[in-house]
Parts: C-alpha cells; sequence; structure tokens
C-alpha cells in the first residue's frame, strides 16, 4: 500500500537545498509532522502521545534516580530511602517514576483496546499491531525488573514467582532459572543484572516506537469508521484528512494535559496508594509475605497464571495426552502467556472484513464483555485463593480464551454488518454538518 | 530459468531484498554453469561466508550467554552445621542454606501420626522426593523424615509451585500453606492441596552428633 497522497517537503533557500541534498532530515521532520490524518479520529486516538510522553518522563527520572541508587543488596534498599530522604527533590523524581509506571500502563491498555474495537489491528495494519505487542512484552519485563531493584519484600518475593515461572518449563525450565538468577536463588546477581536490563531496555522500547511509528505512518492511521482515507488523488484524500501538525498535535497536548493533571494529583496526594506497604520493608529471604500480589498492571495475567489448577478437567486432560510432562503448573505458566499470544494473533483470527467495531452488531456487545472480563480478572488477581475467587478467575480466564479462539473467527461469518459510510467525509459531515445545514436546524428548531 | 532462480540463496524469491546471487537475465548468461543444478563455485563462496559468519556468530555470543550461569563462588558449594539443640518438638527452625530456607522441624507425635495415617496413593505426588534417597521411594513419611522415629523432617522451604516460602503450621493439613497461590502441605511436608505439582524437597542432609545436622 503506498502511502496517502500530500504534498512532500520542498527546499525553498540556498542552506535548506544544500543541507537536503546532504541530508534529507528538515524533510523526514516535515513529512512526519504533516502526515495526513483522519479527521475524525475520536477522543481515544490520545493514548500513543500520552504513552511517547510516558516513554521520556521514564527515562528521564530513571536515568536521575541512576545516580544515587546502589545496586547492592545491603545497599539497595537503604540507597532508595536515601533517594527519599536526603536527595534534593528525590522522594518526588521517585513517585513520578514509580507512579509513571502506572501510567503507562493505563495508557497502553486503552490503546490496546482501542486498537481492538476499532479494528486497528487488521490488514494492513498487523505489522504496527505485532510490535506493539513487543513493545507490551518489554514494558511488563522492563517493569518488573524496575519494581525489583528497591530490593524490598515484595522485589525479593515476587522475583522468586516471576523467574520461577520459567522454572516451570519441563525438562530445561530449571536451568533457564537459574541462568536468569545466575545462582539457585535470587540474590546479587540477579539484582545486579536486572539493574543492567531496566536501563538497557527502555532504549529498545524507544527504538521500536520508532518502528512502529514507521509502520502506521506507511499505511495512515486507523479511523472510529474503520473506513480507509482515498487514495485516488491529493483533492480527495485531503477531504478526508488534516495534516497532524498543527491540528492533532493541539488536540493530543490539550488530552496529555488532563491526564497529566489527575496523575500529579496522584503523585502529590496518594504516592503510595498503587504501590504495595510490604514492599517497605526490606527484603527477607526467610518469610514471604502473607499476601503476595503482583501490581495492579499485572492482575489479569496473574489471574490466568492462578486459574487452571489440578483440577480442573482440560488441565487433567492435558495432564493425561502429555503422558504428564504438561502439569497443573506449567499449564497455568502456558495459559498466560498463551493470554498475550491470542491478543498478537487477532490480526489472523478476527475473520471479520468490517474494521470498526460501531458497524458490527454483534461484536460491540462480545467486545464491551470482553473489557468488563479484563476488569473482573484484574479484580479477581489481587484476591486469595479459596472460596469462590478460583471459578471466578476460571470462568474469566475461559471467556478470554473463548473471545480471540472462538468469537472472532466465528462473528465474521455469522454476523451481518451494519452499513458502512462511503468515506471518512461523509462520516465527518454527518457528526459536524457544514455551517448551511447547521442553520437549518437551528431554524427549523424555532 | 526458474529452477535457476530456487538455486542459491534466492530461495525467498527474486523480490526478496537480501536476495543475492544471479537473478537478472544478463548475469544469468554470464555464469558459465549456467545448466549445472549442483550449484555453482560462486554458491559455494556464498555458503561458505555464511556459514563462517553463522560460527563466529556464535562464537562471539555464547560467553556472553555463559556469563549469566552461576558465577564460580556462587557454585562454590558451601555445606553448613546446624545446632538443633534449641529446637523444641512442635517447632521448627529455619536457616538459610545457599540463599534459600531450611526448615528443620521437630515434629510433636500427633504430627508424625497424622503423616504415617496417610495412604501414599491418595497424593498427587507419589515420590519421596528426597535426595539423600536413590529417588524411586515413595512419599510415605518413613522416607522423607530424617530421623528413624521420625521426629526431625528437613525440607527446603521453597514452595514447589513458585517459590514462595510457605508458612508453617498453617493449612488445611496442619502442615505447611503457600500464601501466594494457596498450596497446602501436609505434617510431612507433601503436596495435598493447591497448584503446587511436587512435596517439599528434602535436601543431602544428616546428623554429625545427636544436636548438629550437616546440610549439603
Amino acid at each position: 500500500m503506498s502511502g496517502i497522497p500530500h504534498d512532500h517537503y520542498e527546499p525553498k533557500t540556498g542552506i535548506e537545498k544544500w543541507l537536503h541534498t546532504r541530508l534529507p532530515i528538515v524533510g523526514l521532520v516535515y513529512d512526519t509532522l504533516m502526515l495526513p490524518t483522519p479527521k475524525n479520529l475520536n477522543w481515544m486516538w490520545i493514548w500513543g502521545i500520552v504513552l511517547a510522553f510516558t516513554l521520556v518522563l521514564q527515562i528521564a527520572t530513571g536515568i536521575v534516580l541512576v545516580m544515587h541508587y546502589t545496586p547492592h543488596v545491603d545497599l539497595a534498599f537503604a540507597s532508595v530511602e536515601h533517594i527519599m530522604r536526603d536527595v534534593n527533590g528525590g522522594h518526588m523524581i521517585r513517585y513520578f517514576h514509580a507512579n509513571g509506571a502506572s501510567l503507562f500502563f493505563v495508557a497502553v491498555y486503552l490503546h490496546m483496546f482501542r486498537g481492538l474495537y476499532y479494528g486497528s489491528y487488521k490488514a494492513p495494519r498487523e505489522v504496527t499491531w505485532i510490535i506493539g505487542m513487543l513493545m507490551y512484552l518489554m514494558m511488563m519485563g522492563t517493569a518488573f525488573m524496575g519494581y525489583v531493584l528497591p530490593w524490598g519484600q515484595m522485589s525479593f518475593h515476587g522475583t522468586a514467582v516471576i523467574t520461577g515461572l520459567f522454572g516451570a518449563i519441563p525438562f530445561i525450565g530449571e536451568s533457564i532459572q537459574t541462568w536468569l538468577l545466575g545462582a539457585s536463588a535470587v540474590g546479587q546477581p540477579a539484582l545486579n543484572r536486572f539493574f543492567s536490563l531496566h536501563y538497557l531496555l527502555p532504549f529498545v522500547l524507544l527504538g521500536l516506537t520508532i518502528v512502529h511509528v514507521w509502520a502506521f505512518h506507511t499505511t495512515g492511521n486507523n479511523n472510529p469508521t474503520g473506513v480507509e482515507v482515498r487514495r485516488t488523488s491529493k483533492e480527495d484524500a485531503a477531504k478526508d484528512t488534516l495534516p497532524f501538525w498543527p491540528y492533532f498535535v493541539i488536540k493530543d497536548l490539550f488530552a496529555l494535559a488532563i491526564v497529566l493533571a489527575v496523575f500529579m494529583a496522584i503523585v502529590g496526594f496518594m504516592p503510595n496508594y498503587l504501590g504495595h506497604p510490604d514492599n517497605y520493608v526490606p527484603a527477607n529471604p526467610l518469610a514471604t509475605p502473607s499476601h503476595i500480589v503482583p501490581e495492579w498492571y499485572f492482575l489479569p495475567f496473574y489471574a490466568i497464571l492462578r486459574a487452571f489448577t489440578a483440577d480442573v478437567w482440560i488441565v487433567q486432560l492435558v495432564n493425561f495426552v502429555s503422558f504428564g510432562i504438561i502439569d497443573a503448573k506449567f499449564f497455568g505458566v502456558l495459559a498466560m502467556f498463551g493470554a498475550i499470544a491470542v491478543m498478537a494473533l487477532a490480526p489472523w483470527l478476527d475473520t471479520s472484513s468490517v474494521r470498526s467495531g460501531r458497524y458490527r452488531p454483534m461484536f460491540k456487545w462480545w467486545f464491551a464483555l470482553l473489557a468488563f472480563d479484563f476488569m473482573v480478572l484484574m479484580w479477581v488477581g489481587a484476591m486469595p485463593t479459596d472460596g469462590i475467587y478460583p471459578y471466578i478467575s476460571l470462568i474469566a480466564a475461559t471467556y478470554w480464551f473463548g473471545y480471540f479462539l472462538v468469537l472472532l473467527p466465528l462473528l465474521g461469518v455469522i454476523e451481518k454488518p451494519l452499513p458502512q459510510p462511503a468515506t471518512i467525509e461523509d462520516d465527518f459531515n454527518a457528526h459536524y454538518a457544514p455551517k448551511a445545514g447547521a442553520d437549518a436546524s437551528a431554524n427549523s428548531a424555532e | 530459468m526458474d529452477k535457476q532462480r530456487q538455486n542459491g540463496l534466492n530461495f525467498f524469491g527474486p523480490s526478496f531484498p537480501w536476495a543475492i546471487g544471479p537473478t537478472k537475465e544478463s548475469e544469468m548468461q554470464a555464469v558459465s554453469h549456467a545448466d549445472d543444478h549442483q550449484g555453482t563455485r560462486r554458491d559455494f563462496i556464498y555458503y561458505a561466508t555464511a556459514g563462517a559468519g553463522v560460527v563466529a556468530t556464535g562464537a562471539a555470543v555464547w560467553p556472553l550467554v555463559n556469563q549469566m550461569n552461576p558465577s564460580a563462588d556462587v557454585l562454590a558449594l558451601a555445606s553448613i552445621r546446624v545446632d538443633i539443640s534449641a529446637v523444641a518438638p512442635g517447632t521448627q527452625l529455619t536457616v538459610l542454606w545457599q540463599g534459600k530456607p531450611v526448615f528443620i522441624r521437630s515434629r510433636t507425635e500427633e504430627e508424625i501420626a497424622a503423616a504415617r495415617a496417610v495412604d501414599v496413593s491418595e497424593l498427587p505426588d507419589q515420590g519421596a522426593e528426597n535426595e539423600n534417597l536413590l529417588g524411586e521411594e515413595d512419599a510415605s513419611d518413613e522416607n522423607r523424615a530424617l530421623s528413624e522415629d521420625g521426629t526431625w523432617l528437613v525440607q527446603m522451604g521453597i514452595c514447589t509451585h513458585l517459590g514462595c516460602v510457605p508458612l508453617g503450621e498453617q493449612g488445611d493439613f496442619g502442615g505447611w500453606f503457600c500464601p501466594c497461590h494457596g498450596s497446602h502441605y501436609d505434617t510431612a511436608g507433601r503436596i495435598r492441596k493447591g497448584p503446587a505439582p511436587r512435596n517439599l524437597l528434602v535436601p543431602v542432609a544428616s546428623f554429625v552428633d545427636e544436636t548438629t545436622i550437616q546440610l549439603g
């Protein structure tokens, strides 16, 4: 697919021409900023900018935190307290960094569910989607390793649990776990390497961000109608789009200001609300905190990990068929990673040719249920493992897989989609009637 | 012609960005062995270069991977001796050995009786999981306790599910309970309920004298 036709950068002055023939960097920036963007983008299209901002925020605050932090089992906890109490403004920088992780995941989940509802993952945007999923995995790894660094109780025992996931792999699991930890148990080697990787991965993420943006600048943005921008001529394209600068930059900055107002309120007034008090207790290898739960953003997948216990019939069946190689523990691990894998495969599981959920009467409700299911998983992931909770997490986990593996392929076949607008311009005019039409309706109301 | 295109490194198709080798008509004719389907000398050079590149890359990457394995000081097997003279019946001593907690419990008569009353065939994990034994033995209480009379039970304080430290004298079976994901162990440290697949591991341990246990 060729790009949307639009005016490209033309160097005019002598110095611009001189530079352009040697390094066309001004043209690259110009074409990126003036990219024709569908003019009907709604407020769900702001999360990409929020994510880009958060990445920069995390890198900036992270680099200065490293100036005061010591990655050693005996000193790490004290050095974090030193940041909190002694370093000028250190408590604020650390609270920005810690809550920045939460902002990151709020934004990424809304960004992903936006894509799932409006079919942004569908052809020709599969590569954008896959790169996005890779970035999401990398974000989770980075966030997890960052949580280890303060070397509190949750850091320590969380590391034991998460690296234990790899230990569940049959035959080679234990050696992989030892390799990851650099010892048979969590200790100095693990802390040191997690620190190194926690510093590295955000820059890889930055590189992937550029590839992610490159991919959807090649295909053009999706939009709430899912109808493509007309590429027949520059004039047609101009009727469906507006340049990114200034229209969408200003819109996104406005949205960012509102999101950051909420963020600042949390950082300023309740900076520990999303954390666990147990992580203000120095790591103690001899005692696991009585109620160990991961950070809120991991809870949905943590719930899926715990949902498949040995008394579930499908676990027993798989265990029997695999001659006991896949036990309940490994099954849980497979289910957790599988839950993310099925989401990554959405472009190929969804058989509907209609992109936007707006024109899919049945899909709409199943999608709403998926969003609700995600919230249920997040809630049940923090609950104890007795009473009614295991059943709730099992049902919720089953729906997650059912949505991607059964409903997405099936709905495309049995659903009768609603008529879509012929062009983005039509849809736009239907919502924001041109001046003449507005006057007419005002008159008729009188 | 088409067969030639499938030769060499063109198996991704002629439009593949990295496709090298003869694809254009003019180049095809320039190759003297155009009908030689066994491959040309040039193909051999391509394969040899790619092969050397793979070997060199592997040789360069392996040290970077291997440095993450446990270092010599970590690997140096430390065995420790633990004084158990102060451990009264019904209490547990937890010591750190090789970075992991070890439970040393002096069991009461009731705990031993409860553990011995269990039918091994009803257990989720019927292996002894005792490193002092050969590995074939069943999970009877006698095969897990360190002392003949069953008083002393020594086991790793690592839940076999995902490595949390279980809590003592808790759970549905009066043994250990893992708070992370709800695994219940009985008074012999055997898994009875919950996601953990195996009994708590019994490490290599022995009595040095009546009040001293050596781990490792």
